[in-house]
């Protein structure tokens, strides 16, 4: 029988989960309760006598100190409505399990195969009897639908005797695994029928490829041979689906592009990635010659570059926008422990030393009326942000460096970035540890967490537009600590020389890591009827293509097979040997010793046919705006600061555990009282070494309205722009590109792909320039093309988004330089020019103009002025450095000006600029490649000599005086406002979040 | 040959800080292993081989039923395999055995909240009786912020003895101290076991956050069992190993060695003292 264990706080202790759920249902729904209350419910189904319940109950269940518990009878009194939220048969339960392990230990005794524990939630209101109400406030807030069921109860509905009734969430399956084939001699509407209904997103032109292919004759022969007849199974179709997916095949950065620019020049680009990205990074290590620092580029889940002789630095960012869309929590959870993965999958593995994490949302103060199934963006906010949260900090992986870019498009999809890095030694058995290869015999173990019916589809979702139809099972829930164990025993499984290869299992599960390492063999076996399950009734394809998370597959010897069992068994983690790779040349999957699945490896890797995308490129009109200066430009200044883009992210950042491992030398929060906004983050990862990583980003889509070209050019500059301002080293630096597209691809649903399409080659056009101008290599990136929101007549397309990830090196972290002003009396420099560019700049955009001059980067004299700031750093004769992005000059000079907690005063005569330019222009114009530098007064001379014949301006100096004074053309005072002011504004905005 | 003090940092199963709390060891002067728990659990590695026992801080299963209470399950239940003299051992046979000897115990955070639930913080009359525990922050959210922290000079603690105050960073969830009681608050401030308080930057212990970051009854950030050789404390001393690791290190003039190795230290000299 199943038990029901129910955990409450004692009566005189506060509620703070509680408290915080009450205060979120007034903000985010409008409704005022009197009060909250939590209790934890733990339904035990298992064999249990009382006394061990009891046990359990008193034990590891409740804290004796503030808690109490009921067994099989309620707890809840005094108040006048029940929620109970609990998870849907089949979905990840963390909590459940870790309670079921807490039994194990204390009874001795192992649970049989369906025995298991469910968690649930129940909220007591007061204030609350309208059942209408209360099932809002479950719907709307308290539970989301997919992953989650609820029970609502009025005071008077609950059982005094046994309260809740007891329901155990299994999942109930009796179908039988079997292998359905499929004839494809059919209609073109009938092909697409299959494809559409099964979720494959293949489109007309492959499954005319796998039609022929199935129908060859000596394809015909071979399958006979293995038992297979003339149709294709399902697990083929399904792997085919997964392999040939754009989110694994990245169909469109492959596509062949007719691109027409703006005078009708035709082009025709045969892949965008080979041509600019690979070309770019190719280039790049051509002109570095025996320099090069790149050690493994594209090839693997991550990219990996020098980081000194003994280590190398491996990083990789991701996106997880579709199932953040869906469950923002579990989405965006995924997506950290995802990525986290592809570092340990990375070469022989790497310990993960610091995440990164970049959002775009759309305002959570948004006030409009939501088309279906879209999620409000303050859900999304809080979701994402306490999935990054429990991603990060679980794992025990600081998370140091982000931003939050606001958008009123990413309402129809989120964007949620996810970025690792680690560290792996250069040498691992006297062999490089960032390669790695299969031999004929090895055996295919997957480790970690079990299979299950989460995440199927995940990866051919993602490859569509956001539909009705979008499948609940593309949600999971990652669990960071299986993870965490799997991670513990891979590393001392890797020390000891236990494999030869490792993957991880993200997209398309088995059939993508089993797949992609067989191509060093040319062949696998793989028995899908040996891997552990997390319940009965999988079908064979659902275990091949299946997406549960915190799984690794590796390739093990025969003869340390035994070993690395034996280690994972011993340090609780599972390991389960699936079969062989082969040399056949066959993707030959078998169920019960029934060939199941039997492709050609050269089909499966290689058959994809190439797209044709047209792509036409037209200048849009567009305009200067035609406002007058205002008369208040301290109130300017003030809303700017105040601007989601621009204001501060404290209340996020510090949720965020950014200080685990010991690494983290300059903070996303610096200044005199702990909270200017670092620019980088710098990271020691040795602690016996002062070498630190730099780690900073770019990211623009404000300008893709005008022009994708100078988008990317200005993420790029952004990017290294940061990373150079703490004294990240310029020539020993990497980038990362993640795409984030709206459908490219002409179609009835997209009449405008030609444009979109053409935006893409800008910018990639832009990136080959620019990383070969500033002699950055691309080591890894991914593109997500398909983040557009299509229901009944409404569509949302995002706007055109890259983020631009940067990495290198400081080769003393002791010379990093934080952006907060450090004394008074020091000298303000400005570098670099500041021209008329407020085209999609904030400060336009909150005059309701978009406006045309968009911020062009000129990337020789940048160059040369980062080496430059280097040099200076490396001298100790910078006292401060900030970049100047959003809002520029303006609110560069706030912000370090009230992290510093002292004044500046500047004279915006002495700037450097082109032509006349009007004041409001030159305080908010957002020109790039500019740097805002404060130096002690005696290091003039050193300094100035080292700018020489550079845009180096002296324009003012640090002060006593807490306020911020900003004299004008003609000497008058422009803005005269107090640091505090400052500060308020931009704090407010988001802290409460 | 020379005896040196030898540490262990517990690692595995969620925890995270084992490889810093293992550095701030050597730096104070100790022969260091992180061992993770597998191996004392197949009796491969004895508690009692040690003098200096660290449990770090980090998600011990998730704390999944409220931090470390399932980690706090495994140690008092889980038994140790191996030789016919280890099978009526569990890991806390081997901890009592441990404490007996007079050894050194340090709980940094979610370790902190293990030894409180596990009842061996304040053990003001011995054995494992939980009195205290930690729970959610008031404010209901994780927080990472530096604080100040005052030590009451008159408490046992072997770890601050010669300090007054500490500046160190906090990175938790549930860090709220509750005793059952206020008559084991009461006897907790009698006996000076209340080793940390958070305070202002004038060293007041205080209630307001955030100088308080979750709202700890008395102020308490740490505390330790009678004999001062227990101590638990939720602030982060191994993440305060070095100037570079201060969050104003680049406007302040600091010594060189960050203030949280100086409990690292205390601990090591203690036991170079008194046990070695």
């Amino acid at each position: 029988m199943a038990w029901r264990i129910v955990v409450g706080l004692k009566g005189n202790v506060k509620d703070a989960r509680g408290e915080r759920i009450l205060r979120e249902i007034r903000e985010h729904l409008n409704i005022n309760l009197h009060s909250v209350r939590t209790l934890d419910v733990y339904t035990v189904d298992s064999v249990l006598s009382e006394d061990e319940v009891k046990q359990a109950a008193a034990g590891p269940f409740s804290d004796p100190v503030i808690q109490e518990y009921a067994i099989n009878q309620p707890l809840a009194s005094g108040f006048d409505m029940l929620i109970e939220v609990g998870f849907r048969p089949g979905v990840t339960d963390n909590t459940g399990r870790t309670a079921k392990e807490a039994i194990q230990y204390l009874t001795g005794r192992q649970f049989v195969a369906d025995e298991a524990v469910y968690t649930s939630t129940q909220y007591l209101f007061t204030g609350l009897t309208d059942k209408i109400i209360a099932e809002k406030i479950a719907a709307d807030f308290l539970a989301n639908g997919l992953i989650q069921h609820w029970t609502t109860l009025s005071a008077d509905e609950l059982d005094p005797l046994v309260g809740v009734s007891i329901t155990v969430p299994k999942v109930v399956s009796d179908t039988a695994p079997t292998v359905r084939t499929l004839s494809l001699e059919l209609t073109d509407k009938e092909l697409l029928d299959i494809s559409r209904q099964g979720m494959l997103a293949l489109n007309l032109e492959e499954m005319h490829k796998i039609k022929r292919h199935i129908a060859d004759s000596k394809v015909v022969t071979e399958r006979q041979k293995v038992g297979l007849g003339a149709e294709l199974t399902d697990v083929e179709l399904e792997t085919l689906a997964q392999t040939w997916s754009e989110h694994c095949k990245h169909k469109i950065f492959s596509a062949k592009i007719e691109y027409e620019d703006e005078n009708g020049n035709l082009q025709i680009i045969d892949s965008l990635f080979k041509t600019y990205i690979v070309g770019a990074t190719e280039k790049v290590r051509e002109n570095l010659g025996k320099d090069d620092y790149c050690l493994s580029v594209f090839k693997d889940n991550a990219g990996v570059i020098e980081f000194n002789t003994d280590w190398s630095v491996v990083f990789k960012v991701e996106t997880h926008n579709s199932p953040s869309a869906l469950d923002p929590y579990g989405g965006a959870l995924t997506g950290i422990v995802g990525v986290n993965r592809d570092g340990m999958g990375t070469g022989m593995g790497a310990r993960l030393i610091f995440n990164t994490d970049v959002f775009c949302f759309a305002s959570p103060f948004l006030e409009k009326e939501l088309p279906p199934r879209l999620l409000h963006p303050r859900r999304i906010f809080d979701g994402v942000v306490e999935g990054v949260e429990h991603g990060g900090n679980k794992s025990g992986i600081p998370t140091i460096n982000g931003s939050i870019v606001f958008d009123e498009r990413f309402v129809g999809k989120p964007l949620v970035y996810c970025g690792t890095a680690s560290l792996m030694p250069r040498m691992l058995h006297g062999e490089p540890c960032h390669e790695k290869s299969v031999l004929v015999g090895d055996h295919i173990v997957m480790t970690g967490g079990l299979i299950g019916k989460d995440g199927i589809h995940g990866a051919t979702f993602s490859s569509e537009e956001l539909h009705e139809g979008s499948p609940v099972t593309a949600v999971q829930i990652g669990d960071p600590i299986t993870q965490r164990k799997m991670f513990d025993f891979l590393i001392i499984a890797r020390d000891r020389g236990l494999y030869n290869s490792i993957t991880d299992n993200g997209a398309g599960g088995l059939s993508s890591s089993v797949g992609e390492m067989a191509e060093d063999t040319g062949g696998l076996e793989l028995h899908l009827d040996r891997a552990p399950l997390k319940y009965p009734g999988l079908q064979p394809w659902e275990i091949l293509i299946s997406e549960a998370q915190e799984r690794m597959t590796l390739a093990v010897p025969e003869d340390k097979l035994e070993e690395f069992i034996s280690l994972a068994t011993e340090m609780d983690v599972e390991a389960t040997d699936l079969g062989t790779f082969t040399d056949s040349g066959y993707f030959h999957c078998l169920y019960e010793g029934k060939t199941v699945s039997y492709l050609s490896m050269d089909f499966v890797h290689e058959g994809v046919p190439q797209m044709v995308i047209p792509a036409k490129w037209e200048l849009k009109e567009l305009f200067e705006p035609d406002f007058e200066q205002p008369e208040n430009l301290g109130k300017e200044l003030k809303q700017l600061l105040s601007r989601l883009n621009i204001c501060s992210k404290e209340s996020v950042v510090r949720r965020y555990d950014h200080e685990v491992q010991a690494g983290t030398v300059i903070k996303p929060l610096m200044g005199v009282a702990n909270d200017g906004p670092s620019d980088a983050a710098v990271y020691r990862p040795l602690l016996d070494s002062f070498e630190g990583v730099v780690v900073s980003h770019g990211i623009c889509p404000n300008y893709s309205d005008i022009d994708t070209y100078h988008m990317m050019a200005c993420a790029i500059d952004e990017g290294l722009r940061n990373y150079v301002a703490v004294g990240g080293n310029i020539d020993h630096v990497a980038g990362l590109d993640n795409f984030c597209w709206c459908d490219p691809v002409e179609s009835e649903k997209t009449p405008d792909g030609r444009h979109k399409a053409a935006q893409l080659v800008r910018a990639n056009q832009a990136l080959y320039d620019y990383c070969v101008a500033y002699g950055v290599p691309l080591i890894s990136g991914k593109d997500s093309m398909k983040n557009d929101y299509q229901i009944a007549g409404t569509k949302i397309s995002i706007p055109p988004t890259v983020l631009f990830s940067v990495i290198g090196k400081i080769a003393d972290a002791r010379k990093a330089v934080s952006m907060d002003v450090k004394r008074a009396g020091d000298l303000v420099y400005l570098l670099g020019t500041t021209t008329d560019e407020l085209g999609g700049s904030e400060y336009y955009a909150q005059h309701g103009e978009l406006g045309s001059q968009v911020p062009q980067v000129d990337a020789e004299p940048a160059l040369l002025r980062y080496r430059t700031l280097n040099q200076a750093q490396q001298q100790n004769i910078v006292a401060s450095c900030h970049d100047l992005s959003d809002g520029g000059l303006g609110v560069a000079l706030a912000e370090s000006a009230f992290a510093g907690g002292f004044g500046i005063q500047i004279e915006l005569s002495y700037l450097d600029a082109e032509q006349a330019i009007r004041e409001d222009k030159l305080l908010f114009s957002e020109s790039q490649s500019r740097l805002l530098v404060t130096i002690p007064a005696k290091n003039k001379d050193t300094f100035e000599a080292l700018f020489s014949g550079q845009s180096c301006r002296c324009i003012g100096q640090v002060i006593e005086q807490s306020n911020l004074i900003i004299n004008g053309l003609h000497g008058q005072s422009l803005v005269h406002e107090t640091l505090e002011h400052l500060k308020q504004a931009w704090q407010a905005p988001l802290r409460e979040m | 040959m020379v005896k040196t003090v030898k540490a262990i940092v517990i690692s595995g199963n969620g925890t995270n800080c084992e490889r810093e709390v293992a550095h701030a060891c050597r730096l104070a002067g100790a022969d260091t292993d992180i061992v993770h728990i597998a191996e004392l659990l197949a009796g491969r590695v004895n508690l009692n081989d040690y003098h200096f026992l660290n449990l770090a801080g980090g998600f011990l299963d998730g704390d999944d039923l409220g931090s470390a209470k399932a980690g706090a399950n495994r140690l008092l239940h889980a038994r140790v395999a191996g030789d016919s003299v280890a099978q009526t051992q569990s890991l806390a046979d081997q901890l009592k055995e441990f404490i007996a000897a007079g050894k050194l115990v340090m709980g940094v955070c979610n370790g902190f909240q293990l030894l409180v639930k596990m009842g061996l913080l304040p053990a003001i009359d011995g054995g494992f009786q939980q009195t205290c525990t930690l729970t959610n922050n008031e404010g209901g959210r994780f927080e990472n912020r530096w604080s100040w922290l005052r030590i009451d000079p008159e408490s046992p603690c072997v770890y601050t003895r010669g300090l007054n105050g500490l500046y160190l960073p906090v990175r938790h969830g549930e860090g709220k101290f509750v005793t059952d009681s206020p008559k084991t608050l009461q006897q907790l401030e009698k006996l000076h076991l209340t080793v940390m308080k958070y305070a202002d930057c004038d060293l007041h212990p205080t209630m307001d956050f955030p100088d308080n970051p979750n709202g700890s009854q008395g102020s308490i950030a740490g505390i330790c069992d009678p004999t001062g050789r227990l101590f638990g404390l939720m602030p982060h001393p191994e993440a305060y190993t070095h100037r570079t690791h201060h969050p104003r290190w680049t406007r302040e003039t600091l010594p060189e060695e960050g203030m949280g190795l100086l409990l690292y230290r205390n601990a090591v000299g203690f036991i170079e003292k008194e046990l070695l």
